[in-house]
């Protein structure tokens, strides 16, 4: 069963030519871990808003758990639970009392639901008392996560919680994802960082308000067609300018320590002529190297 | 009704936590009252004069004794030179010239007839206006006093005068804090409201937390309440402090009328200004935004409020203005009732109106205020 489905969303900004989301069309099903992966300005936030009732849709329709975004908002609003990627709690109330503040706007309390947050709140109980303005970041995400969950939602939208947060609370953060999906809550997630999609269930690659593809990370990979080298010199902004001028390379772009390419004709000799061709341009100490494809490689394809 | 309970409590902690609002709420309303009253007086006073005296006559000592001993005037100068005062003039050391030609006194007893010159600085034009009318009001009593010199000792008969005594109703010392202090609890009244409650509102916008409450089931109506209420009883206790507190000590000003229908026409009068900081709330996405907008609103709603100036000596056009202005109608309210112990017969076209305001600007505002976009 489908908790959310999206069919030809659209939506664009007072100019027509800014299409924030461009007849989107996706559906998650019931307990799954969705990701939205896209760079800024993708259309994740704007999708986000819809679905969330905070933007009404220009054309197509949508529904979350069964109800549409448009004519059942309210019923949507008891449902789901959000978390904006700017922190949006009042940072002049305490922890407690902004837990508090939100589980009575629901209409419930902290105790009723204390067995879904109490993983994420035993972190941050010892600064219960502390005003959340004066929390650090990984702090805040985590009572921002506990006041979007404390009215038990079915449906969780996260927007971008990972951005500027240290590699170890973003990695624990995945980790609290997984033990709310156990507890069958359908999550939806959006992040620019590419890593984070080999944590979902499913993801969908966005870019310029379009769905590029939605597919599990793994087959998203395996349908990435043709081989990918690794290649590095010791003049490695050169190589970058060198290499796509040279004729058998199709596709190139920086990836970390390496450049990724992708060659025409991927023969040895092929191959050996590659790196003939930049040793006589200068290049020294080159490595060149099959690689298997991420999803940043994937995405950079699926743009072009 | 817990939900609009929950509501406030939380917007009462916000505020209690906030010591700018706080020292706002209790220091403003005193700070303001003590000073304010005290500089916005009308009455002129310590008027600059020179005079030239070219005469140097009896009469024109007298004259000039005449101006020396009324309050308002300063003698800056007494020379026999136009230039020399002149100078005065242009360095703004003196604000009126009062030339006594040669043969003053001469031509006053031989012509029946002499001529004085006034210059007058006209940069201040309160003090230009106000200043040459003392001093014409003084020559002419002058004037009076040598007819009837002249006269009396014909002892034919008494010269016939008249003579005016005038009472100040209400304000029977002319005392300006007895008008000023109520119409500036009126304008602090009026910027508690209309500041307070478009920022409040504004600054959820600003940090994101209305987008969070947006996705709860909480009812706008609600929300609104939860906004509104907090600053309607912090307006209720400012005016208060004001009233109670410094213009009663402060000024010995008592409420001639009725307190109940004072306090009935300012809650009135608060929901109306509510109603305009959550109208400018809804057309500002920044506090920055919400402050200038308030604050050119405060300023035409102050100025054209008849609390400097006499709305009836205003331009047509500007007094329909004043009449399309709520503070126009408190600061009225306030002076009938304070000063005069007007009754609610005499008050029920102001309610009416204010009436009009409140249901104008809050259903203005909630249209205007859309959860979804």
């Amino acid at each position: 069963m489908a908790d959310v489905i999206l069919s030809k969303v659209l939506k664009t900004y007072n100019n027509p030519e800014v299409v924030a989301v461009n007849e989107v069309s996706f559906s998650v099903d019931h307990g799954e871990l969705f990701g939205l992966i896209g760079p800024d300005g993708a259309g994740k936030t704007s999708l986000f808003r819809i679905l969330t009732t905070l933007l009404v849709p220009e054309g197509g329709s949508a529904t979350v758990n069964g109800f549409d975004v448009v004519k059942d908002y309210k019923q949507i609003r008891e449902r789901v639970g959000y978390m904006p990627g700017k922190f949006s709690l009042y940072q002049d109330l305490t922890v407690k009392e902004n837990l508090e503040f939100f589980a009575t706007v629901f209409n419930t309390s902290i105790e009723a639901n204390y067995d879904l947050i109490e993983d994420i709140y035993v972190q941050i109980e010892p600064f219960k008392n502390r005003r959340a303005g004066n929390l650090s970041g990984g702090m805040k995400q985590k009572l921002a996560l506990c006041c979007a969950l404390i009215h038990r939602p079915k449906v969780l939208f996260l927007d971008e919680p990972t951005t500027g947060v240290d590699t170890v609370s973003r990695k624990e953060f995945w980790h609290m994802l997984k033990r709310l999906k156990l507890q069958g809550i359908t999550i939806l997630v959006s992040t620019p960082y590419m890593d984070e999609a080999m944590l979902c269930e499913r993801i969908a690659l966005i870019q310029n308000g379009r769905i590029l593809s939605i597919n599990t990370p793994e087959n998203i990979i395996a349908d990435y067609p043709g081989q990918l080298y690794a290649i590095r010199s010791d003049k490695m902004s050169k190589l970058l300018k060198d290499l796509r001028a040279i004729e058998n390379v199709s596709s190139c772009h920086a990836f970390g320590d390496f450049h990724h390419i992708k060659l025409h004709e991927n023969h040895q000799v092929a191959q050996l002529n590659l790196v003939q061709m930049l040793n006589h341009l200068g290049h020294t100490d080159l490595e060149l190297q099959p690689t298997s494809p991420t999803i940043e490689d994937c995405f950079i394809h699926l743009m072009h | 009704m817990s939900t609009l309970s929950f509501l406030l409590q939380k917007e009462f902690k916000q505020i209690f936590r906030n010591r700018s609002i706080l020292g706002m709420i209790i220091a403003m309303p005193i700070i303001q009252l003590l000073v304010m009253p005290l500089a916005a007086d009308f009455e002129i006073k310590n008027i600059n004069v020179s005079i030239v005296d070219h005469d140097h006559s009896t009469y024109s000592r007298e004259l000039t004794n005449k101006i020396a001993a009324s309050a308002y005037f300063k003698i800056n100068d007494y020379s026999g030179s136009f230039d020399a005062s002149y100078e005065e003039f242009q360095t703004d050391h003196s604000d009126l010239i009062l030339e006594i030609p040669q043969n003053f006194e001469k031509l006053l007893v031989i012509e029946n007839e002499a001529s004085l010159f006034l210059a007058v600085n006209a940069i201040n034009g309160t003090k230009a206006t106000v200043g040459s009318a003392y001093l014409s009001r003084i020559i002419s009593g002058f004037n009076g006093n040598i007819r009837e010199e002249w006269i009396v000792p014909a002892k034919m008969h008494k010269a016939p005068t008249i003579d005016i005594a005038s009472k100040n109703w209400f304000n029977p010392f002319l005392n300006y804090p007895f008008f000023m202090v109520p119409g500036i609890l009126v304008a602090l009244v009026t910027m508690v409201g209309v500041y307070m409650c478009s920022l409040n509102i504004v600054k959820e916008k600003e940090v994101g937390t209305i987008e969070q409450i947006n996705v709860t089931p909480i009812k706008k109506h609600l929300f609104i309440l939860g906004k509104l209420i907090p600053f309607w009883v912090i307006g209720l206790f400012v005016f208060t402090l004001g009233l109670l507190g410094v213009a009663q000590i402060a000024y010995g000003i008592v409420v001639e009328g009725n307190l109940i229908l004072l306090y009935a026409f300012l809650s009135l009068f608060l929901i109306a200004v509510l109603g305009i900081g959550l109208l400018i709330s809804t057309y500002s996405e920044t506090q920055q935004q919400a402050m200038s907008l308030a604050f050119f609103l405060i300023m035409i709603f102050i100025l054209m409020s008849g609390l400097f100036t006499p709305v009836d000596s205003m331009p047509q056009w500007a007094q329909w203005m004043a009449k399309l202005n709520p503070v126009t109608y408190f600061i009225e309210v306030m002076r009938m009732i304070v000063l005069k112990g007007s009754g609610f017969e005499d008050l029920k076209s102001h309610f009416l109106a204010m009436t009009g305001f409140a249901l104008l600007f809050n259903s203005w505002a909630i249209l205007n205020y859309r959860k979804t976009t």
